[in-house]
C-alpha cells in the first residue's frame, strides 16, 4: 500500500510501493517523524528556543530594574510570572537566564563530543598500547566522583579565571569545560565500539585498496557512518549538562548572583516558597520543560538513527 | 571465584591510587590558602603562622606531601580539618550514617517501585498501562531532584503542615514516638531520591524484560503448560534482574552525589553537607577525605556489580 504520501508506480500489486529511495537523512526524519511525542517536542524545543533568543529583544524589562514597591507580586498582567524580593521581573529574568543554561549546554555538550569522538576515534583505529592507554584513561575518568569533583574545581578555580577572562566570560568558559569534561567518556566508548565494528567492513578494505591514507579512512568513511550512537548521546548530554549547571547555581556554586541562570533564580526563591511560590517554581517549569524536550527528541532520534530497528 | 576478585582488586587499586594522584594534584595547584583569614588577622604574628604552615606541611613539594597525606591515609590517620578542629574520620564517622540511611532507605522505595511497574509495562507493551507508566517515567527523570525536593516542601510542608522540612539529627522523642518523628522527616528526601531513580530504572527494567521474554525458553515454559504468572515471575524476571542490578550497583556512587543536593534542600547533616560546608571553607583535609570515600564507593561499587553479575549470569565463568 503506497505510505506517506509517495507515489506508487505502475505495476504488479505485490511490488513494494515506495520505491522513490530517500537519503539517510530524509530516512532518518521520516523515522523520526513517527514517534509522536519526540516530534512534538521538537516543536516545543523550537519555541523554547525561539522564545529564549528573540524574548529579551522583543520584552524590553531589564533583568535587573529593582522595584521595591513590586516585591515578591503575584504573576499579574504586568508582570507575566511575578517578581521577586527586589521587585525585578521574574519573566525578563527566566528568558535572559535561559540563554545562558542553554548556551552552557550546547557548548558543554560539543566539548564533550569533539573530545570523546576524538579519543575514540584515536583508540578505534589504532590498536595495541594506544588504544589500552587510552582506555584506562577513560576509565580513569569514569571512576572519579562526578558531583562533588565538580563543585571542587569550579571552586577552587572560580578566581583566578574570573581574573583572567574576566567574570562572565571565564565562569562560563570553567563551568562548561568542567562540565563537558565529565562526559566525553560515554562518547568515547561509544565511538570505538562503532569503529571496531566499522573498520573491517567491505567498503572500508575498499577504500584502503584504493589507496586511502588511514586519516582519510576515517575521516571520509568509518567516521560518518558511525555518528547515530553519538548524535542520540549528544542530545542526552544536552539534557545532562542544563541539569549540571542548574543544580551547580543551586548550590551555590555556579554563576555569580548578578547573573539569573535557572538554577540561580530557583535558589534565590527557594527561601520564599512559602509567600511567593511563583519565584521558585518558574524556572523550575522551565528547566523540566527544556529537559523533558530534550529527553523525548533523544529516544526519537534513537528510534531513527538505530539501523537495527525496521519502522 | 577468589582469584577472580583478586585479580579485580588488584586492578582497582591502581585507579583508587590514580584518582588520589588527580584529587591532590587538583587540591594543590588551586590558589586559596586555608590560612588565608589567618593571614589577614593582624594579631596572629606572621612567625606563627609559618610555624602553622610547616606544621601541617604546606611548603613542602607537592609530590611530598602527597607521600605523607598516602602514608597516614594507610595508617588511619585521616588528618585533622583545619575548620572543626576535629579529626577528619571522626568527623566523617559522625554523618556517614544519616547519610547512607537516606541513600539506602531510597534505593529500596526505588527498587519497589521500578520492578512491579517495569515488569507489567513490559508484559503487556503498548498497552494503555505501558505508555502511562513511560510517560510518567520520562517526567519523572526529567524533573531534576532539587525542583522536586522544592515542589515536595511546598506542598507537604507548607501547604499541608504534614511533615517538617528542617531535618533534625537529635530528636527528643523516645521510643514509638522517636521512630515516628524520623519516618515524618526522612519520608520527604528519601521520596525525592527514589522515586527519581525509579523513573530511570523503570525503563531499564522494561527493556530488559522485553528483551527477555522474546527468548526461547520462555516459549519453552509456557509451551510446558505453566501459567502466565509463573513463567513471568519464575523464569523471565529472574533473567531480566541479571543487568538491572549491575545498572544499580554501578549508578549508585551518582546517587550519592544526588543526595548531596537533597541533604543541601532539606538540610539533612550527611556526607555531602559536609563536603560542601568544607569545600566553601576551603577545609582541605576534609575536602581530600571526603572525595577519597566518594572514589574508593565508585571503585567499591563498580566492583560489586562485576562480581554480583558474574554471579548472577551463569553463562559468565570466571576465567
Amino acid at each position: 500500500m503506497p505510505t506517506d504520501g509517495v507515489k506508487a508506480r505502475p505495476g504488479p500489486p505485490n511490488e513494494r510501493a515506495r520505491s522513490v529511495s530517500l537519503s539517510p537523512w530524509a530516512e532518518a526524519w521520516r523515522r523520526f517523524k513517527r514517534h509522536r511525542m519526540a516530534f512534538f517536542s521538537l516543536w516545543v524545543l523550537a519555541v523554547l528556543v525561539l522564545a529564549v533568543l528573540l524574548g529579551p529583544l522583543l520584552y524590553k524589562v531589564g533583568i535587573n530594574d529593582i522595584d521595591f514597591k513590586a516585591r515578591l507580586v503575584e504573576p499579574s498582567a504586568r508582570h507575566l510570572m511575578g517578581t521577586d524580593d527586589l521587585g525585578r521581573d521574574l519573566l525578563a529574568r527566566v528568558l535572559y537566564g535561559g540563554r545562558i543554561s542553554l548556551a552552557v549546554g550546547l557548548a558543554a555538550m560539543l566539548m564533550a563530543v569533539t573530545v570523546g569522538v576524538f579519543i575514540g576515534a584515536i583508540a578505534g583505529i589504532s590498536r595495541g598500547w594506544v588504544d589500552t592507554v587510552l582506555m584506562w584513561v577513560t576509565d580513569l575518568f569514569l571512576s572519579l566522583p562526578q558531583l562533588p569533583l565538580l563543585l571542587l574545581l569550579i571552586f577552587l578555580f572560580r578566581d583566578p579565571l574570573k581574573k583572567l577572562l574576566g567574570l562572565e566570560v571565564g565562569i562560563f568558559i570553567l563551568i562548561v569545560v568542567v562540565i563537558g569534561g565529565f562526559r566525553w567518556m560515554p562518547v568515547a566508548r561509544l565511538v570505538r565500539a562503532q569503529f571496531f565494528s566499522l573498520r573491517e567492513k567491505e567498503f572500508v578494505e575498499a577504500a584502503r585498496a584504493l589507496g586511502a591514507s588511514v586519516p582519510r579512512q576515517v575521516v571520509r568513511h568509518i567516521l560518518p557512518n558511525s555518528l547515530g550512537p553519538v548524535i542520540v548521546a549528544a542530545s542526552i548530554d544536552v539534557a545532562a549538562a542544563i541539569i549540571a549547571e542548574s543544580t551547580l547555581s543551586f548550590l551555590g556554586l555556579g554563576f555569580p548572583s548578578d547573573i539569573p541562570t535557572w538554577g540561580r533564580i530557583l535558589y534565590d526563591g527557594r527561601d520564599y516558597m512559602d509567600v511567593a511560590a511563583h519565584w521558585a517554581l518558574f524556572p523550575g517549569l522551565a528547566i523540566f520543560l527544556t529537559v523533558l524536550s530534550i529527553n523525548f527528541v533523544g529516544d526519537g532520534l534513537r528510534d531513527a538513527l538505530d539501523p537495527r530497528r525496521v519502522l | 571465584m577468589l582469584n577472580y576478585i583478586l585479580r579485580r582488586l588488584l586492578i582497582a587499586l591502581p585507579s583508587l591510587l590514580g584518582i588520589s594522584v588527580i584529587l591532590f594534584t587538583v587540591l594543590a595547584l588551586a590558589p586559596g590558602d586555608p590560612f588565608e583569614d589567618l593571614a589577614n588577622n593582624p594579631s596572629v604574628p606572621p612567625e606563627v603562622r609559618m610555624a602553622l604552615r610547616a606544621q601541617f606541611g604546606l611548603d613542602d613539594p607537592i609530590w611530598q606531601r602527597y607521600l605523607y597525606w598516602l602514608m597516614n591515609m594507610l595508617r588511619g590517620d585521616w588528618g585533622f580539618s583545619f575548620v572543626s578542629r576535629v579529626d577528619v574520620d571522626k568527623l566523617i564517622l559522625q554523618r556517614l550514617p544519616v547519610t547512607i540511611a537516606v541513600i539506602g532507605m531510597s534505593q529500596v522505595l526505588a527498587l519497589l517501585v521500578a520492578l512491579p511497574v517495569g515488569v507489567l509495562a513490559a508484559v503487556k507493551p503498548y498497552s494503555w498501562f505501558d505508555r502511562i507508566a513511560s510517560t510518567i517515567a520520562f517526567v519523572g527523570f526529567s524533573l531534576p531532584t532539587f525542583f522536586t525536593g522544592v515542589l515536595f516542601i511546598l506542598f507537604f510542608s507548607i501547604y499541608l503542615g504534614w511533615f517538617p522540612f528542617v531535618y533534625r539529627a537529635d530528636l527528643t522523642e523516645v521510643g514509638w514516638h522517636w521512630w515516628w518523628a524520623q519516618f515524618k522527616q526522612s519520608i520527604m528526601p528519601i521520596t525525592v531520591l527514589g522515586l527519581f531513580q525509579a523513573a530511570s530504572w523503570m525503563r531499564y527494567v522494561r527493556s530488559s524484560v522485553l528483551d527477555v521474554v522474546r527468548l526461547d525458553y520462555v516459549t519453552t515454559a509456557r509451551s510446558k503448560g505453566l501459567s502466565e504468572r509463573v513463567v513471568i515471575n519464575k523464569h523471565v524476571v529472574r533473567n531480566a534482574l541479571i543487568p538491572v542490578v549491575t545498572l544499580v550497583a554501578l549508578q549508585l556512587p551518582a546517587v550519592f552525589g544526588g543526595a548531596i543536593v537533597t541533604e543541601q534542600i532539606f538540610r539533612i547533616p550527611g556526607i555531602g553537607a559536609l563536603l560542601i560546608d568544607a569545600i566553601l571553607r576551603n577545609d582541605t583535609p576534609v575536602i581530600m577525605a571526603v572525595t577519597f570515600v566518594f572514589s574508593c564507593l565508585v571503585i567499591f561499587f563498580n566492583l560489586v556489580a562485576d562480581l554480583v553479575y558474574g554471579w548472577l549470569d551463569p553463562r559468565i565463568s570466571y576465567r
